[in-house]
């Protein structure tokens, strides 16, 4: 019997080993990628439009792309269906990071990537250049979002702007008094909200901090809170370290922050104009604010993948969502400036210019989500400067 | 044709029993492979891929052999603080669910009546019917700060713990409950009454019995449920996300690397260190005797 008994292990062995060689010979084939530096994968654009192809999968930010299943007066998504045949698939993500990592699949077919997803799914070859003669409506966007250096490469477009905003700070009206006029009201440590504080769930999170601290410690020299050399980063991991003792959770499910707003559970922190509007719409009392300090923010793009199989569906998306109307109900609803000067015209009196649409001075003035790289952003070249992977571990680190 | 269709059937099935080896191998293989491929498989390449590195930038796997991720996972503190809060968190829950299941038990299996008993199984059985997710978020709702855990507890002058690790402990302790109770039930009913009523013969008093003859009976039993309760602890990301606040647990680590680092090396080898735990776990309840019985 015992030699019997001591085959199996064996035999399994073998197995696993079989597996392990399989997995392994795949090893050499793979091509290497530039070490933080920046390149473009050749990739060709879309020529011409052919049939649709019947569907379109599309990622996007939470409130991009509504068929009224949230509310029924908030549909941009069904007459497209009717007019263009594409069925619209959407996913919602709540975090670039997750909107980098889902394009990988290669199974959706466009994306509302922002600034700090872009050029990340561009030098990874998950996005391709778009051909903008086949979107007819980017002809009205505002001029001074098109070729800019989260969208294009060498001038050539990777994306189709969709609009932009500024993070924002919330807070329960019946609880936080005074009103607060600063981003200090979530990194004092003395904070009366001690235990209800919270923040946006990603290592971008850390560029807030390092805005604040570009306001507040001049000495620390920092000109690009996506710019941090390895001294600025550590005191923003410092700030960042003791607000973690104020955090009742961080959020990038951004229903479960509306939910913890509705209880009370959380009653400050950043948070995004639609989420305010939705806890509004609940009868939470909570007011939005632009602290003083101005904000960090997101300039976003549609992308089309270079896996995709509904390429017609996509560009005839890319068309629609940026089209007066569909631009206009996305911006009023999601609370944002659109990228379509045309939106303008058809929007509520006085909403473009409350978001300062067309303001090109007040939208230099956001500091956009971009990826932070090796090389410093804000033009020093006597230090290297802390690379995204370099945040993702300290972010690690600040929740411990 | 049909006299040498049959003909061939005759010589396999003659082969067959000729060959009991072939026999055996037919008949288990298939299972073995699958247990060998898809099961150890996919562990092996859950640690090669550990020993690969990741391009920071678009996030695509570089496939150069390297200790680096283990060398972070041991020199940075943070991950040595994550790997012992979560294996204070599962032995906490395991802890707990003894203590709550043992009794409860018990009453199943020794004294309440046969009808009790049924009723009993069912009302264990039944929240396992409920999605995870739904009672992960209803605890969510109980601990909030107007919940039902700070109204009913208000009369007592208790306050909600709101989100934090005591909520993950009491959420996972009510979750993993029905796998501790089922094999503690089943091992006490393997115990024969007869041994019960030869220690009370013997003069020995209630508490006396439960400590020398029924704890020592079904401490096999005991350990079985903990394994399932330790390693579902171990593993969970889920629950300590709706209700732990801002904590994380080892779960967590490897899906923000998955989900949003998009680093699959570095997560690869986060997920190996509750392997070694559970092996190291599996290894002492080995030496008790307890796997036999599992």
């Amino acid at each position: 019997m015992t030699p019997r008994h001591l085959r199996w292990p064996r035999i399994v062995a073998a197995c696993a080993a079989l597996t392990l060689t399989a997995a392994c010979g795949t090893t050499s084939s793979d091509d290497k990628a530039s070490d933080g530096g920046f390149k473009a994968p050749d990739l060709p654009m879309l020529q011409k439009l052919g049939d649709p192809e019947g569907e379109v999968n599309i990622l996007a930010w939470p409130g991009y792309a509504e068929d009224g299943s949230t509310d029924p007066k908030v549909d941009w998504v069904t007459d497209f269906e009717k007019e263009s045949g594409c069925q619209v698939n959407v996913k919602y993500f709540g975090t670039s990071d997750e909107a980098v990592s889902l394009m990988k699949t290669g199974e959706y077919d466009v994306v509302s990537a922002s600034g700090d997803a872009s050029l990340r799914l561009i030098a990874g070859g998950d996005v391709e250049p778009v051909n903008t003669d086949l979107v007819p409506n980017y002809a009205d966007v505002f001029d001074f979002l098109k070729d800019r250096d989260w969208n294009s490469v060498d001038g050539q477009m990777y994306g189709i702007p969709h609009g932009w905003g500024a993070n924002l700070l919330m807070y329960r009206t019946d609880e936080v008094t005074p009103a607060p006029t600063s981003w200090g009201a979530v990194f004092d440590t003395d904070s009366p909200y001690k235990g209800k504080v919270t923040a946006y769930d990603s290592p971008i999170y850390i560029a807030d901090a390092a805005l604040y601290l570009m306001k507040h410690e001049p000495d620390l020299g920092i000109e690009n809170p996506y710019s941090l050399d390895q001294d600025q980063l550590d005191a923003a991991v410092d700030l960042l370290k003791d607000q973690r003792g104020l955090i009742s959770e961080y959020w990038s499910d951004y229903l479960k922050e509306v939910q913890a707003f509705t209880t009370g559970d959380s009653v400050i922190g950043t948070t995004w104009q639609v989420i305010a509007s939705v806890a509004k719409g609940e009868d939470v009392p909570v007011e939005a604010i632009l602290p003083e300090e101005g904000s960090t923010g997101w300039s976003d793009t549609w992308m089309v993948s270079s896996k995709s199989d509904h390429k017609t569906c996509a560009y005839l998306w890319l068309d629609h969502i940026i089209s007066p109307e569909a631009n206009d109900a996305v911006a009023e609803y999601f609370g944002e400036a659109p990228a379509n000067a045309k939106a303008c015209d058809i929007a509520t009196e006085g909403f473009c210019d409350e978001y300062k649409a067309a303001d090109a001075d007040f939208a230099a003035q956001i500091w956009y989500w971009t990826t932070p790289i090796e090389q410093c952003l804000d033009g020093r070249t006597d230090v290297k400067c802390t690379d995204y992977g370099d945040w993702t571990q300290a972010w690690t680190e600040i929740k411990g | 044709m049909s006299t040498a269709s049959e003909g061939t059937r005759h010589g396999l099935s003659a082969v067959l029993h000729r060959h009991p080896r072939l026999r055996l191998s037919l008949l288990i293989g298939p299972p073995m492979l699958w247990l060998g491929v898809a099961y150890l498989g996919a562990l092996g390449a859950l640690f090669i891929t550990s020993l690969w590195g990741q391009d920071s930038f678009t996030g695509t796997v570089v496939r150069e052999w390297n200790l680096d991720n283990f060398r972070i996972l041991w020199e940075s503190e943070v991950y040595r603080k994550i790997a012992f809060r979560t294996v204070g968190i599962a032995a906490l829950v395991t802890a707990i669910d003894v203590l709550i299941a043992f009794p409860v038990a018990l009453y199943m299996a020794k004294i309440a009546s046969p009808r009790m008993r049924q009723v009993l199984v069912i009302a264990v059985l039944t929240p396992l019917w409920a999605s995870y997710l739904v009672k992960a978020y209803a605890w969510r709702i109980m601990l909030s700060e107007d919940g039902v855990v700070s109204d009913l507890g208000g009369l007592l002058g208790i306050d909600t713990p709101g989100y934090g690790l005591v909520a993950v402990v009491i959420t996972l302790a009510y979750l993993w409950l029905p796998f501790m109770i089922l094999p503690i039930y089943a091992g006490l009913e393997r115990l024969p009454d007869s041994i019960l009523e030869a220690s009370m013969d013997l003069g020995a008093k209630t508490g006396h019995t439960v400590r020398r003859v029924v704890v020592p009976q079904v401490f096999p039993a005991v350990i079985a449920g903990s394994i399932f309760t330790f390693s579902l602890s171990l593993g969970d990301y889920i629950t300590v996300r709706i209700v732990g606040g801002a904590n994380q647990m080892l779960g967590n680590v490897v899906y923000d690397n998955v989900g949003a680092a998009n680093n699959l090396p570095f997560a690869a080898a986060v997920a190996t260190i509750p392997v070694v735990i559970m092996l190291v776990y599996l290894g002492a309840a080995r030496r008790t005797g307890a796997l036999e019985n599992v």
